[in-house]
C-alpha cells in the first residue's frame, strides 16, 4: 500500500540507463536530495529502462512492451522521480499516449504518468524545496535539455535551487535553451550535424565565462562533455544534482582535462 | 521539382563544410529569432491567439469541403475561375492551358511555394514564357538556378557578397556592395517586367470563403505589382488555405509576421476579389485560382491533418538547430526544415525520404514556436513509427532494437551487462576518465570523446551499500 503522502513519502527511484552505466554519483546525489526533502528512497532492482529508445526509432511496440514494465515495477510507490528530463518526460507525457484506447493500460499509464516527476521540478513543486545545504566554489552555466525544458516545462527550479548553493555563482550563457545535438540516436546517425551543435553550444559555454556547466540531463552532459575534453577545455561538468547534493567532487563529467 | 532528399547525408556534410553558407545562415536567423521574441514578448495575448488560429484552422479542416465550395461560389460571384487540381502535373496543365490561350509571352511571379511544390518554372519555360520571379529571394536564386532554401527568404543560403556576384553576372557592372544599391538594381530591373507581363501569377497566403478573395503578404510590394498589371492573375494555392471569414484573416495576420519575420505586420498585406471591374482602375482582365490538392486530402481526418494547418511562417525552421546547421538545400525538395521533414515524406514518398524524420533531436523548439501548435516533433516521430512498420528502416538498427528490447526485457541480464559494460568501457578510459577511440562508435569518437563509466553501476553500488 502506498503511504500517505503528507507523512514520508514513498519515492522509487528511477535509475536512467545513462545514469546507471556511466554515473552512478548522479543517482547517490538523487537519493540524498531526495531524502533531505522528507522522502524514503527505494530503488527497485527489476527496473530496466523506460523504452524511448524504442520510442523514438519508430519500434512503438517495444516502447509498449517496457512501459508496461515500468508500470509495473513503480505504480506501488507514491512517486517514481529520477534524474533527467528526458526519461521522465517519456513516463510522464509519452506513456499515456502510448496507451491511448487501451481500456487495461491506460489507466494505469495515466496513473503512473501523474506521480511521475523529475527531480528538480519534484523538489521544488511537490515538495517546496527552496534551499539545500552544499557549497560548490566555482562559476557555473546551465544548460537546460530540450525534453525537461519543453515536455516537463522544468527552467526556473533548478536555478532556483542552484541559486542556494554556497559559493556557487550561476551566469548564463547565450542560447541556454538550444539542443546540444545529442538526440539520443541522432548523435552517431548524423555525428557531422551532432557535433556542429554541440561546437555552437561549447562556444556559447566558453563564452560564458563560467568554468562549469550544469544540465539535469546525463545524455546531453555526456554529450557536451565529450566535445569539450576534446577541445582541450578545462570547463568541468556535473550533473545538477551532483552540485544540490555537495557531491560535485573530482574532476566531473569526462575526467581531468587534458 | 526533382527530389534529392536520398542524398541529405552528403548534402548536409557538405554544406556543413561551407563557410559563407556558415555566415549566411547565422546572420538572418538570429535576426528572425531575435526578433520575434521581442514583439512575441510584448504581446500579452499571443499564445491565446495561437490557441485561437489552431482551434480555427482545424475547424476548417473539419469542414473543409464546406468552406472549399463556399470559397468556389464566391470567386465565382465575383467573376473569377476556379480550377480543381488533384496532381501536380494537373496544376501545371491548367496554368499551361491559360498562358496558351491567353497567348502569353512573359510572365510574372510573386513567391508561392505552391508553384515551387508543382514544379510550374520549369514547366513554363520548357514551353518558351519568359518567367520572372519579382520577389527578390526568389529573383536572386533564379539567376542562380537554384531551388529555395527557405519557405519565406528562398536565398537565406546567399551572403550579400555572393548576391553582388550574380548581379554584375546579370546586370553588368559596376558591382554594387550595399544591399540597398542592389535591391535599386533589382527594382528597376523588374520594374519594366510588371508592365510586360501577360500573365501574374501568385500564392495565396489566405483564401477567405465568405468573399472569395485571395490574400497575399509581402514586404517588397512586388506581388501586387505582379497580380494588378498583367492581364491575367493566376493564383495557386494548397486547398488548405481556406479561412471562414475576412474577420479570421486579422487573426492570422496578427501570428504570421510575428512568427515569420518578427515583424508587426508585414509592409504589404493585398487582397485580390475577381478580375477588373467594369467601374476599377486597374486590375487584370481574368482572375483565376488553382487549387492544389497534390497528397493532401490524404492528410485530412488522419494522424497528419495537424500538418494541414501550417500557415508558412518558417519560424520552425528559424529556430531548427539542424536547419541552422545545414541550411535548406539538404533536405532535398520544396519545403525544409521541421515542416518540411513531415511534409516531404507524406508529398514525395517514405522510401526516398528516409533521413528527413531522422534527422532531428526530437528537441522541441518548432513546436514551441509553430504559431498553429502543430506538434512536429510527434509527428516525425510518428513517420518514423511508418518506416518501421513498413520495413524502410535499416537492417542494423532493427537488429540493434531486437537485442536492446530482449535485454530490456530481461531485468536480471539487463543488470548483467551494464556491469559488464561498466568494467569494459571503464578499463578502456584508463587513468583520464574517457575515451578517445572506440571501436564500433567512431560515430561518436571522431568528433568527442566518450566519458568513461566509473567501473560499477548505479544498481550494484546502491544494493552493496543497503545490505546489512
Ligand atoms: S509548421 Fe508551424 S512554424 Fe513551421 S512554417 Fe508551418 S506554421 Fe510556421
Amino acid at each position: 500500500m502506498p503511504s500517505s503522502p503528507a507523512a514520508r513519502p514513498r519515492v522509487g527511484l528511477f535509475a536512467t540507463c545513462l545514469m546507471n552505466l556511466f554515473r552512478p554519483n548522479i543517482g547517490f546525489a538523487t537519493a540524498k536530495l531526495l531524502e533531505e526533502a522528507g522522502c524514503t528512497v527505494e530503488v527497485p532492482s527489476a527496473q530496466t529502462c523506460c523504452g524511448q529508445p524504442g520510442y523514438n526509432s519508430g519500434d512503438v511496440d517495444a516502447a509498449r512492451a517496457l512501459a508496461r514494465q515500468v508500470i509495473a515495477v513503480f505504480e506501488g510507490f507514491d512517486y517514481v522521480v529520477g534524474p533527467s528530463g528526458s526519461c521522465m518526460a517519456t513516463l510522464r507525457v509519452d506513456y499515456p499516449k502510448l496507451f491511448a484506447g487501451d481500456a487495461d493500460w491506460l489507466p494505469r499509464a495515466e496513473a503512473l504518468a501523474a506521480k511521475t516527476h523529475e527531480l528538480l521540478s519534484f523538489l521544488t513543486d511537490v515538495r517546496g524545496m527552496k534551499a539545500v545545504a552544499a557549497d560548490y566554489a566555482g562559476i557555473a552555466t546551465y544548460h537546460d535539455s530540450c525534453s525537461g525544458l519543453r515536455s516537463l516545462g522544468i527552467k526556473a527550479q533548478p536555478r532556483l535551487l542552484l541559486g542556494a548553493v554556497g559559493g556557487l555563482e550561476l551566469t548564463e550563457m547565450r542560447d541556454a535553451d538550444v539542443c546540444c545535438g545529442f538526440g539520443g540516436t541522432f548523435c552517431v546517425k548524423y555525428p557531422e550535424i551532432s557535433s556542429r551543435m554541440a561546437d555552437e553550444k561549447t562556444a556559447n559555454i566558453e563564452a560564458s565565462g563560467a568554468d562549469t556547466l550544469l544540465g539535469g540531463d546525463l545524455g546531453c552532459l555526456l554529450h557536451m562533455a565529450g566535445r569539450l575534453k576534446r577541445q582541450g577545455s578545462p570547463v568541468k561538468v556535473f550533473h545538477t544534482a551532483e552540485v544540490l547534493a555537495g557531491m560535485a567532487t573530482g574532476e566531473g563529467i569526462g575526467g581531468t582535462s587534458k | 521539382m526533382k527530389v534529392s532528399s536520398p542524398q541529405f547525408k552528403e548534402k548536409s556534410v557538405i554544406a556543413l563544410a561551407d563557410p559563407r553558407l556558415r555566415q549566411a545562415l547565422g546572420q538572418s536567423r538570429k535576426g528572425f529569432v531575435n526578433k520575434r521574441a521581442e514583439l512575441v514578448g510584448a504581446l500579452p495575448e499571443f499564445e491565446q491567439l495561437r490557441d485561437e488560429a489552431r482551434d480555427l484552422k482545424n475547424h476548417v479542416l473539419d469542414n473543409l469541403d464546406h468552406y472549399l465550395e463556399r470559397y468556389e461560389a464566391a470567386v465565382t460571384a465575383a467573376g473569377g475561375h476556379v480550377h480543381w487540381a488533384r496532381d501536380a502535373e494537373e496544376a501545371r496543365s491548367i496554368i499551361l492551358n491559360i498562358c496558351q490561350r491567353v497567348n502569353a509571352k512573359t510572365i510574372t511571379k510573386g513567391k508561392s511555394m505552391v508553384s515551387e511544390e508543382i514544379g510550374l518554372n520549369d514547366a513554363l519555360e520548357a514551353k518558351g514564357y519568359t518567367v520572372v520571379e519579382t520577389d527578390l529571394g526568389e529573383y536572386i536564386i533564379q539567376l542562380a538556378h537554384e531551388p529555395p532554401s527557405h519557405i519565406i527568404a528562398p536565398a537565406i543560403h546567399k551572403t550579400k557578397e555572393q548576391v553582388s556576384e550574380l548581379f554584375e553576372a546579370a546586370h553588368g557592372g559596376p558591382r554594387k556592395t550595399t544591399v540597398a544599391e542592389l535591391v535599386t538594381e533589382a527594382r528597376l530591373v523588374l520594374r519594366d517586367k510588371y508592365f510586360q507581363a501577360d500573365v501574374g501569377i501568385t500564392g495565396g497566403n489566405f483564401l477567405v470563403a465568405e468573399t472569395g478573395s485571395s490574400i497575399i503578404v509581402t514586404n517588397e510590394g512586388n506581388g501586387d505589382l505582379t497580380q494588378t498589371l498583367a492581364r491575367v492573375h493566376i493564383v495557386t494555392s494548397g486547398i488548405e488555405r481556406i479561412v471562414p471569414t475576412l474577420e479570421d484573416v486579422a487573426l492570422f495576420l496578427r501570428i504570421l509576421a510575428r512568427s515569420a519575420t518578427g515583424q508587426e505586420t508585414e509592409t504589404y498585406t493585398t487582397l485580390s476579389t475577381g478580375p477588373r471591374r467594369p467601374h476599377d482602375l486597374d486590375g487584370p482582365e481574368e482572375y483565376h485560382v488553382v487549387l492544389v490538392d497534390n497528397g493532401r486530402t490524404k492528410m485530412l481526418g488522419g494522424k497528419f491533418q495537424d500538418m494541414l494547418r501550417c500557415i508558412r511562417c518558417g519560424a520552425c525552421m528559424n529556430h531548427c538547430p539542424v536547419y541552422g546547421a545545414i541550411g535548406g538545400h539538404a533536405y532535398g525538395w520544396v519545403y525544409p526544415g521541421p515542416m518540411g521533414s513531415v511534409l516531404t515524406p507524406l508529398f514525395v514518398g517514405l522510401d526516398a525520404t528516409y533521413d528527413l524524420p531522422n534527422a532531428c533531436t526530437l528537441n522541441g523548439r518548432c513546436e514551441s514556436v509553430c504559431p498553429v501548435r502543430i506538434p512536429l516533433p510527434e509527428l516525425l516521430r510518428e513517420l518514423r513509427h511508418m518506416q518501421h512498420q513498413q520495413g524502410i528502416r535499416p537492417q542494423g538498427e532493427r537488429r540493434a532494437l531486437g537485442a536492446w528490447r530482449f535485454v530490456a526485457e530481461r531485468p536480471g541480464l539487463y543488470q548483467f551487462a551494464n556491469r559488464l559494460a561498466a568494467r569494459v568501457l571503464k578499463g578502456l578510459g584508463g587513468s583520464t576518465g574517457r575515451i578517445a577511440s572506440l571501436p564500433f562508435a567512431g560515430a561518436w569518437t571522431d568528433s568527442r570523446d566518450m566519458p568513461a563509466p566509473e567501473g560499477k553501476t548505479f544498481l550494484e553500488l546502491w544494493q552493496a551499500r543497503s545490505k546489512p
